[in-house]
């Protein structure tokens, strides 16, 4: 079976995150005085296929552990769904 | 004394780091191929600057799983010196033979000027030939830089001596102005600052030599 | 199961050709005619595609070519000159250093960051392509005004873009300009220059040879980027659609440059490659027809094995993608092997997709059927060249300067403190600690001064190299003005320690079909080829930029020149950086200061003046010679040419470049205390030189018949400018450094 994995990948609230906090102020200097806490991630998106969502889904975590994420700096979930 | 300089893909110091080994330096160095499975009988390895794979996804995240890595931990567990800096520093941090990561300049911006670094310890295989806090200028030029690490980390670090390297004016947010760190054994260290480029005093100044040189103080001992 | 699904889906989208349809691909009716009497029939829409990028100003030269033939090209130092993807010279030890500057403007305006890195990508691989290993990089960047909305969002992406790319594919980025313009508000220019090296024998020439030999396609697969770029966007004025073209901006991936310069170099080490060069604008097609028509041989194309990103792409696609990273290799029949097995250790594709054939056509075929066939003379020797109306201008440029009407600032300090923070002369720190100057190992002037020189390390010596033009010189007087950009760069090249060899130019003007543009242009090149043949500096390569216009306005005429010179010694260099106390200032040359046309009237006055400063050939040679001359007998290690901003600058500029070391230097005035501190002139250098040094420049000066005047030493922290014992100006070191470190920042945040 065909599946897609929805990947994101974020920095971790402790870490500093200066392209985050970049876009902040430019959406605060127009106008978005609402705007809080801005974070900057990536979002990766895997095609893949395998026999059931579960085995999929610990594939994906393996992934995420191995490559996609840095638990050093980032954090990461990701969905999995048939494609 | 046989020096090996990693080459993956997108480096770029790796020729410049065997000529100031070689044609500065004078010792023999050669380059180890990132398909390599072994390390030639080298007896010490650098993982040179550069932009490895493009430093897509994270900057070290492709490279540390080149084939000759797995040789390099081996190398690094047995004891045997590593250098790792810049691009090298961030492969050595992903591939967990050093702790903690590199992100981006706080400033946001690639940097490129020269660094006044203090030596924070002098016992590592790469610090033997320093005074203890002494100062050394080494350029630094990179973009993802800013050393991070958590807390319980960063005191482990502290208390164990592993962090190697401060800069005296932080260029780019590091914690704690860290700019190098080593493992608990001190024979694997890494650096954002670029010692090869700081060893020919026709192209700057020589601060980088003792760096090198150190490696043979440290086999001596060994 | 069904049957199995055929790859061969078609894709080939082919609307019916007709003069409309040629005149939206941007030829005028003459060129449609001409294009189907050249086929002997209606054109297929590929082949119109083929001639419409051909024949673009960007491809074709058509405005230019009658014009480029007055510049001395040859010389005894040529390997190489115009016409092919780069110049190259002797530099002695069986070495040649190969060259190109060349414009990225347009792509830049619309999408800075991937227009100026595709700029950087497309002008190394130009070089690589010649066999050479590039060492080093240069960017000439102009911009609008530094206040006006858009700058920032330019300069920092543009800048970004030259790091992003340079620092990535490892080489290093070493020297450059930047100057800021009310003229390039809708219109910046973007020039990339890169340097390589390589032995003698190893050039590599893009001349396809050999019927049946295969052609090779190697480096990224090909996408639907930049269709139309180069005849689109470089061939004719900016209107507020191109915003809207951004799908046609390619994007620059130098990783896979970093691969392609490590495989190429490698493959041409060895002896299976007949011929290659770069697909950079208009792609396929023009890489392959020049190739073709060097060699006076025809080429045969099948589309069907051109590696794609997306099946989908269509055969006129194919033909005029500017997708980056690709090169086209002619290679020896039976080696395609040795060369696939290099190309894919580094992860790259080399796959055979034509062959070169005795028939004098370019042809491609999709699918079985031939989309074109077209004699490779009719997209080249063949093509439309213009001798365009040319008319000197109704009104000349600038106003008439009232002398009597410019009032003498009262606080000398404050102007220069004012000038140091000025958009032209600020520290340019900002932008070159950007860029990664180190790589390579052999950077030994780093940026920030004159010239920058880098080691070669087969010869023993140095290549010195500069980018220069003063636009507003050229405005007033574009044949006084492009020499005097000559000027500055022999003098640039002269400060560090060497001597000027040969140069390349980008000539960038505004819209060809106005006859006061072509003028400028025709009196620029006019100049520099007179001060060419003076000066010894053959034109090796170069480029044209026309329709630098937006809302029909062109840019100041901006005929940029990229200088490279010969270093003798790499351990005899000069910077301009004061280092020492209690060495002897001293003044060379016999140039006159002027106020008119310099940065202070401009900044300080808010006017320009009618002409440029007067220019002195043969002042200018002696002055160059006797730089070169006592720098690389040791006598002097600090040296600096007075350029934008007079005397106080460039006395300044040495100081902030030191460890913070004044000097007090007493000054002749003739008339007013601005023109001597601040006003413009050919022909003069600042040199501090140690007390037992002085006497051995003295003697060489007396000898070429240089002037020279001593005004004063180095020491203390402070600089102070006396005239005749009045002190006119006395400031801090550290708060000129100050002023100047600052300004540029504060312009890139748009504060």
């Amino acid at each position: 079976m065909d599946f897609v994995a929805r990947v994101y990948v974020v920095p971790k609230p402790a870490i500093l995150d200066p392209q985050g906090k970049a876009v902040e102020t430019s959406l605060h200097s127009l106008g978005y005085e609402e705007v809080g806490d801005v974070r900057l991630g990536k979002y990766i998106e895997v095609k893949l296929s395998g026999d059931g969502a579960a085995g999929v889904e610990a594939r994906v975590e393996e992934m995420c552990r191995r490559l996609l994420a840095n638990e050093v700096i980032e954090d990461y979930r990701f969905d999995v769904e048939t494609a | 004394m046989k020096w090996g300089v990693l080459h993956f893909p997108g480096s770029n110091d790796e020729r410049d780091t065997i000529y100031a080994l070689e044609s500065v330096l004078g010792y023999h160095a050669r380059l180890l191929w990132h398909g390599d499975r072994n390390l030639a009988d080298c007896d010490a390895i650098v993982l040179p600057g550069g932009f490895s794979y493009g430093d897509y996804l994270r900057c070290g995240a492709l490279a540390r799983f080149s084939p000759v890595m797995e040789a390099v931990a081996d190398f690094a567990k047995s004891g045997g010196p590593v250098l790792g800096i810049c691009n090298g520093f961030q492969v050595l941090c992903e591939a967990g033979l050093l702790p903690g990561a590199l992100v981006q300049n706080r400033g946001l911006k690639f940097r490129c000027v020269p660094a006044t670094l203090t030596v924070e310890n002098n016992t590592t295989a790469f610090t033997l030939g320093y005074e203890d806090g002494a100062q050394a200028v080494i350029p630094i030029k990179h973009g993802e830089g800013c050393y991070v690490a958590d807390q319980s980390t960063l005191a482990e670090i502290q208390d164990h001596g592993q962090i190697v390297f401060r800069y005296t004016s932080n260029p780019n947010g590091s914690i704690d102005d860290i700019a190098g760190v080593c493992n608990r054994e001190g024979n694997v260290v890494g650096l954002m600052p670029h010692p090869e480029h700081a060893v020919d005093p026709l192209t700057g100044v020589t601060d980088g030599q003792p760096l090198f040189r150190s490696v043979d103080q440290w086999k001596q001992a060994a | 199961m069904g049957a199995p699904v055929t790859k061969a889906t078609n894709y080939r989208v082919a609307p019916e050709v007709t003069r409309a349809l040629g005149l939206e691909h941007g030829l005028t009716d003459g060129e449609y005619d001409r294009v189907v009497e050249h086929l002997g029939r209606t054109p297929t829409f590929e082949e119109l595609g083929v001639f419409s990028v051909m024949w673009s100003e960007h491809c074709s030269y058509k405005s230019s070519r009658v014009h480029l033939g007055r510049f001395p090209t040859t010389g005894p130092r040529v390997l190489q000159g115009p016409g092919e993807n780069a110049g190259g010279i002797d530099i002695g030890g069986g070495m040649a250093a190969i060259f190109k500057i060349e414009s990225h403007n347009h792509p830049s305006y619309i999408e800075p960051y991937q227009g100026a890195a595709t700029g950087v990508g497309g002008i190394l691989r130009d070089v690589f392509t010649m066999g050479a290993r590039p060492i080093a990089n240069m960017n000439s960047l102009r911009f609008g005004r530094a206040d006006h909305e858009k700058t920032p969002f330019l300069l920092g992406g543009v800048v970004a873009g030259v790091g992003g790319y340079g620092n990535s594919v490892g080489v290093a980025t070493v020297g450059g300009e930047a100057h800021f313009d009310a003229g390039y508000d809708g219109n910046i220019l973007v020039n990339a220059f890169t340097l390589g090296i390589v032995a003698h024998d190893k050039i590599f020439r893009a001349s396809a040879a050999g019927i049946g030999n295969p052609i090779l396609y190697v480096g990224s697969k090909t996408g639907r980027d930049g269709i139309h770029g180069a005849s689109l966007l470089a061939s004719s004025e900016f209107k507020e659609e191109s915003e809207q073209m951004k799908p046609t901006v390619q994007v620059g991936d130098p990783f896979t440059e970093n691969l392609l310069i490590e495989a190429c170099l490698e493959a041409m080490a060895g002896d299976d490659i007949v011929a290659i060069q770069d697909m950079g604008a208009a792609g396929l097609t023009s890489s392959s027809v020049e190739m073709a028509s060097r060699g006076g041989v025809g080429i045969c194309l099948d589309l069907d094995k051109i590696p794609l990103r997306d099946e989908s792409v269509t055969p006129y696609e194919m033909l005029l993608s500017e997708s980056q990273e690709r090169m086209v290799v002619v290679a020896k029949q039976g080696r395609e092997d040795n060369l696939r097995e290099i190309f894919e250790r580094w992860g790259l594709d080399c796959v055979p997709v034509g062959i070169v054939t005795d028939d004098g056509r370019f042809r491609a075929t999709y699918r079985g059927e031939e989309v074109a066939s077209i004699p490779v003379d009719a997209l080249t020797d063949a093509a439309p060249a213009y001798n365009r109306p040319i008319a000197a201008p109704d009104k000349p440029a600038g106003e008439a300067l009232d002398l009597g009407a410019i009032k003498e600032p009262t606080d000398l300090t404050a102007t220069l403190t004012r000038l140091l923070a000025s958009p032209n002369l600020c520290s340019r720190a900002w932008i070159h600690e950007q860029y990664d100057c180190y790589v390579g190992a052999n950077t030994l002037v780093r940026p920030g001064g004159d010239a920058a020189v880098v080691r070669v390390r087969e010869t023993g010596g140095g290549l010195a190299m500069t980018t220069d033009c003063n636009s507003r010189y050229v405005e007033l007087d574009p044949y006084i003005g492009a020499q005097h950009a000559m000027a500055e760069a022999v003098r640039n090249i002269a400060v560090t320690g060497g001597r000027a060899a040969a140069m390349s130019d980008c000539l960038n003007f505004g819209n060809p079909e106005k006859p006061e543009v072509m003028w400028q242009f025709s009196r620029a090149i006019d100049g520099m080829s007179e001060a060419c043949n003076f000066f010894g500096t053959p034109v090796v390569s170069g480029n044209v930029s026309f329709y630098n216009d937006t809302l029909g306005a062109s840019i100041p005429p901006t005929p940029v020149i990229a200088m490279v010179g010969l270093v003798k010694d790499a351990r005899t260099t000069a910077t301009i950086a004061i280092e020492k106390p209690d060495q002897i200032v001293v003044l060379l040359g016999s140039g006159e200061p002027e106020l008119n046309a310099s940065e202070y009237l401009s900044v300080v006055h808010g006017c320009t003046g009618d002409r440029p400063p007067a220019l002195d050939l043969e002042a200018e040679r002696q002055l160059a010679e006797l730089c070169a001359r006592v720098i690389e007998r040791g006598h002097v290690s600090t040296a600096h040419d007075l350029a934008d901003g007079g005397l106080a600058i460039a006395i300044a500029e040495m100081c902030i470049a030191g460890p913070g070391i004044g000097c007090d230097i007493d000054i002749t005035v003739a008339d007013r205390f601005d023109t001597a501190l601040f006003g413009e002139s050919g022909a003069r250098v600042l040199m501090a030189i140690d007390a037992d040094g002085i006497d051995s420049v003295e003697t060489e000066a007396a000898e070429l018949g240089v002037a020279m005047t001593r005004l004063g030493s180095t020491g203390g922290t402070r600089l102070r400018i006396a005239a005749q014992g009045a002190m006119l100006v006395d400031a801090a070191v550290n708060d000129l450094h100050e002023a100047w470190s600052t300004a540029l920042p504060k312009i890139a945040a748009g504060a």
